[in-house]
């Protein structure tokens, strides 16, 4: 790998981390989403450093322009959120989990600096390899994999999305007013019924 | 200096507990979403390096791409419930929506 990726791979990767740490520490969730947006940023760098260029422009795309657009939007609705009390509850569960986390993570780390093979990294391109190495990572290599061996999960994809948002739009509608109606005249008639065979019992017993 | 494949590792370990530590330890609906796509973006970077070490195919690539496409899916549908979970409650601290649990 050329000095250059070195350097991309530790600043993204510096501003990666501490952006993520900065997400799950700072008390405001819009904060906590601009956070999240420079951890995108720096992880598509990282991509970039890793010769995926299509996915690197698809993390920005996806992530940057319509995930974090989303929580924003969501923020804005929700408006200037109670702010976080400070409460004891289920402290001592919070601590062990999170060192039990750390522990793990470190742990997970250490095998993997051990066990992960010593292969240098391709680098940028080799030129015996000709036009195939160029295309590693780019719209046309990509889309050949895809297209030829992922085609059936590819469309899947599509089944996946509108589901989702159909859901979405059916969870996070609100009943309109003529709807709210409905169900008031509903639940009228609903303790009508139940309050009649009270009666009827209770005429029965006179 | 090289920059190797377990470099990547780590760094992708890394995020991968910082954003399964927040998860537990923040209770605000909202952030804990945002931990969650932390979690699926460390994996994104696994699979990609591991592809970086395998260029033959594309396939841990076209793994991320589907992973992209299922978080975005799960991010409109989790605002979704969150912003009717502030409807019907008016919060959305965990702690609070706890009517299950008794």
């Amino acid at each position: 790998m050329s000095s250059a990726g070195i350097a991309v791979f530790i600043a993204c990767g510096l501003i990666a981390l501490l952006s993520s740490i900065g997400t799950i520490v700072v008390k405001s969730p819009i904060r906590a989403a601009m956070c999240l947006l420079v951890h995108i940023v720096a992880l598509a760098g990282l991509f970039l450093s890793l010769h995926a260029h299509l996915l690197a422009a698809l993390q920005v795309i996806v992530y940057a322009g319509a995930v974090v657009v989303l929580f924003v939007f969501v923020i804005m609705l929700i408006g200037p959120a109670v702010p976080e009390q400070a409460t004891t509850r289920g402290l001592v569960i919070k601590s062990v989990a999170t060192a039990l986390m750390g522990i793990l993570t470190l742990t997970v780390a250490s095998v993997v600096i051990g066990f992960a093979p010593d292969a240098p990294i391709i680098d940028a391109c080799d030129p015996t390899k000709g036009a195939e190495c160029g295309q590693f990572g780019g719209v046309g290599g990509f889309a050949r994999h895809l297209f030829a061996d992922a085609v059936v999960p590819f469309e899947l994809v599509s089944i996946l999305l509108t589901v989702a948002i159909i859901g979405a739009i059916a969870v996070a509608r609100g009943r309109s007013p003529s709807e709210i109606e409905q169900a008031k005249k509903l639940a009228a008639q609903k303790a009508a019924a139940e309050a009649l065979p009270a009666d009827a019992a209770a005429a029965g017993g006179e | 200096m090289h920059i190797q494949l377990g470099h990547y590792l780590v760094l992708s370990t890394l995020v991968f507990g910082v954003g399964a530590a927040g998860f537990l330890i923040r209770r605000n609906a909202l952030i804990q979403l945002m931990c969650i796509e932390l979690m699926l973006n460390s994996v994104n970077l696994m699979l990609v390096a591991f592809n970086r070490y395998n260029p033959n195919n594309h396939a841990g690539q076209v793994f991320a791409f589907f992973v992209i496409a299922v978080a975005a899916a799960e991010a409109a549908v989790g605002l979704s419930i969150i912003i009717t979970l502030f409807r019907l409650k008016k919060t959305v601290h965990t702690d609070q929506v706890d009517t299950l649990r008794h």
